[in-house]
């Protein structure tokens, strides 16, 4: 009689510590090759240090596997350190840029910033003084204009694109492709003389945006088109085999199924234009006092307040307003795409 | 192909059952009872009169002439690519989906020709369902909208759509499997369950004729199982004409079969008969060539 001997649970394609000790002292030890070379070559500074040390570090992670195993691997690990080079350096502004913003931002934040407009203060007031609601407000209003613009026709657009299918699908495609390289200057330009000098004669946040429209519309419909194109095609054949018209198929069937791909447009087409400033100088002004209109008066923003208490300031108080500009900007945005995000996969899934 | 000529067939293909050896198939399509075709109230079915099919320049099928009568099951069987699945989808102008697609020939529901000049295209698709390959639920609706979404797609009116849902998921044979969990989305069945699914919102807005573009190649046997008996079902109350690979499928649920083959150039449809005859003694050397499994 043998009783059965069960064995423990393994991992055996785990990494083990020996050769996590073994790579960590590789590390160490271009850490300390590193700092060498800053101290005995022309190299010096942070940057120096990092750029030397990737490169020791990655030659010592080279020759361990080039030894260890052979030159496959050894090549293999030098694609995994440059794709972790890859990360850092994406990660690094971003870090730096939510961290900096954060730290000076702080400062520049006070609850009664969003019931004030500065209508009656100037951008040196201390923090207490004064507010940003004029701008959080205008920002919205123009946003969602041009969202309330852009988004039927850059998604009309796409439709053409993928469901009809038309002679003009090539061309559209390229001119929506060459739209979204305008420069956000030229589509301020483009409103100014032919709607604001000709037409209104006024700036206006509507002004603001359709401006904002010539920027968005491209985004959205490029990216509506490719999240179309990803519904498969059985779903099309399925709405028409069941005596469904094209319009029927596409509005009950293909855009529903495409929804949270729609809000990703939606949220890609507000991130491209909300911090954008040099159109709304152009035509919507910049507004410092509370406007709730959008078809007339100068209309102020979130990133037009940015600019002016950086530029018109020159105090510690101008300055500490603009940085907190930018986080009331930020936590915006954070906010929007979270609700988006929330709304769109509420239902489906 | 009428229905004395139906009956003349079949006796002649039991005397000479008696005398053959009977394949194993054969045996297995004899067992079943037959349809007779022209005993319910179904209309006069579908024909198609010289059919052929092309996609841009290349001519894929070539001169079909096939009865389909009310109320039977005809199955389509042949090696890949001899044009059995665009010769389905001409039956209800699925064919025409694809922008470089081209025909010739007539196809006639009661009589009529669905490609005659004025006919509303959507009232055709309406009369003749289609079950395709892969399961294809609705993926932003539930289990009861999936059934009721051709009601709402073909904007029809239907006053009690509780029993209509309900008698939809009953013939497609999967009421008792979903009664409880209609609100959930239908992406959370099976293979076989989403299959059924979409057999049951065909059924939903009423054909007299169902399409099914091997509706079992992507399931298990018992899914499989469970839709071959759906099909036997449906088959009382419609006219159904199935793409399949598996000739035990054909064997078991058809009551005529239809060889396709392609030599290269369009696809050509070299014999049909009841599916008994088909399996024991076709006429065509190819015919038995591909049912005994000497190719394909």
């Amino acid at each position: 009689m043998t009783t059965q001997v069960i064995p423990k649970p393994s991992k055996p394609w785990e990494v083990t510590v020996k050769q996590r000790a073994a790579t960590g002292s590789l590390i160490a030890l271009a850490v300390v090759l590193a700092g060498v070379s800053v101290k005995f070559s022309g190299l010096n500074g942070k940057l120096g240090f990092a750029v030397s040390f990737f490169f020791i570090a990655t030659g010592l992670i080279f020759i361990q596997q080039l030894r260890l195993r052979d030159l496959q691997a050894a090549k293999d690990a030098l694609l995994s350190s440059f794709a972790m080079l890859g990360i850092v350096l994406t990660l690094i502004p971003i870090v730096s840029i939510v961290s900096t913003v954060v730290i000076k931002g702080y400062k520049g934040i006070h609850p009664s910033l969003l019931f004030k407009d500065m209508a009656l203060n100037s951008v040196n007031d201390p923090i207490t003084e004064g507010g940003l609601l004029h701008a959080l407000v205008g920002t919205s209003i123009m946003v969602f204009g041009a969202l309330i613009i852009s988004f039927p026709i850059g998604v009309l657009t796409a439709l053409y694109l993928t469901e009809i299918r038309g002679k003009l699908a090539r061309p559209i495609k390229f001119l929506v492709q060459a739209m979204s390289g305008v420069p956000s200057i030229v589509a301020g330009l483009f409103i100014l003389s032919s709607l604001v000098y000709p037409v209104t004669k006024e700036l206006s946040g509507l002004m603001g945006s359709f401006a904002l429209s010539i920027l968005m519309i491209p985004t959205i419909a490029r990216t509506a088109e490719e999240m179309l194109r990803l519904i498969p095609s059985d779903l099309r054949e399925a709405g028409v085999a069941l005596g469904a018209t094209q319009w029927r198929t596409v509005s009950g069937v293909v855009l529903p199924a495409a929804k949270s791909g729609l809000v990703t447009a939606i949220i890609l087409g507000v991130a491209r234009i909300i911090g954008e400033t040099a159109p709304l100088l152009l035509v919507s002004g910049g507004g410092d006092a509370l406007n709730m209109n959008p078809t007339s008066g100068a209309m102020g923003s979130l990133p037009y307040y940015i600019w002016k208490s950086f530029l018109t300031g020159g105090t510690e108080e101008a300055f500490a307003r603009a940085w907190g500009g930018m986080l009331v900007l930020l936590a915006f945005i954070f906010i929007l795409f979270g609700l988006a995000r929330f709304l769109s996969g509420r239902k489906v899934g | 192909m009428t229905p004395s000529e139906n009956s003349n067939n079949e006796s002649n293909m039991e005397k000479k059952m008696q005398t053959t050896t009977p394949s194993s198939l054969a045996s297995v399509a004899g067992n079943r009872e037959q349809r007779v075709p022209g005993t319910n109230l179904l209309g006069t079915g579908l024909e198609t009169r010289g059919v052929h099919a092309w996609f841009g320049t290349k001519h894929v099928l070539s001169d079909v002439s096939l009865d389909f009568a009310a109320g039977t099951v005809t199955a389509l069987i042949g090696p890949s690519g001899c044009g059995k699945s665009t010769f389905l989808r001409t039956l209800n102008r699925m064919h025409e989906f694809i922008p470089t697609a081209a025909l010739a020939g007539e196809v006639l529901l009661d009589g009529q020709d669905i490609y005659a000049a004025g006919t509303d295209v959507t009232k055709i698709r309406l009369r003749v369902g289609m079950v395709f390959q892969k399961p294809n639920p609705f993926p932003s609706m539930t289990i009861g909208e999936n059934v009721l979404s051709g009601l709402k797609l073909a904007q029809l009116k239907k006053s009690n759509t509780d029993d209509l849902l309900e008698s939809c998921l009953v013939r497609a044979g999967l009421w008792s499997e979903v009664k409880d969990r209609l609100g959930e989305h239908g992406g959370a069945l099976s293979g076989g369950q989403q299959q059924r699914l979409c057999i049951a919102r065909s059924l939903a807005v009423e054909p007299q004729v169902l399409l099914m573009d091997e509706p079992c190649s992507a399931l298990d046997p018992g899914s499989t199982f469970r839709i071959e008996e759906t099909i036997s079902e449906l088959a009382k109350s419609m006219t159904i004409v199935i793409v399949t690979h598996n000739m035990q499928q054909a064997a078991r649920v058809s009551d005529y079969t239809a060889f396709f083959l392609s030599d290269g150039g369009p696809g050509i449809m070299v014999e049909t008969a009841p599916t008994s005859k088909i399996f024991s003694s076709p006429m065509d050397k190819r015919t038995e060539d591909y049912v005994t499994g000497r190719f394909g």
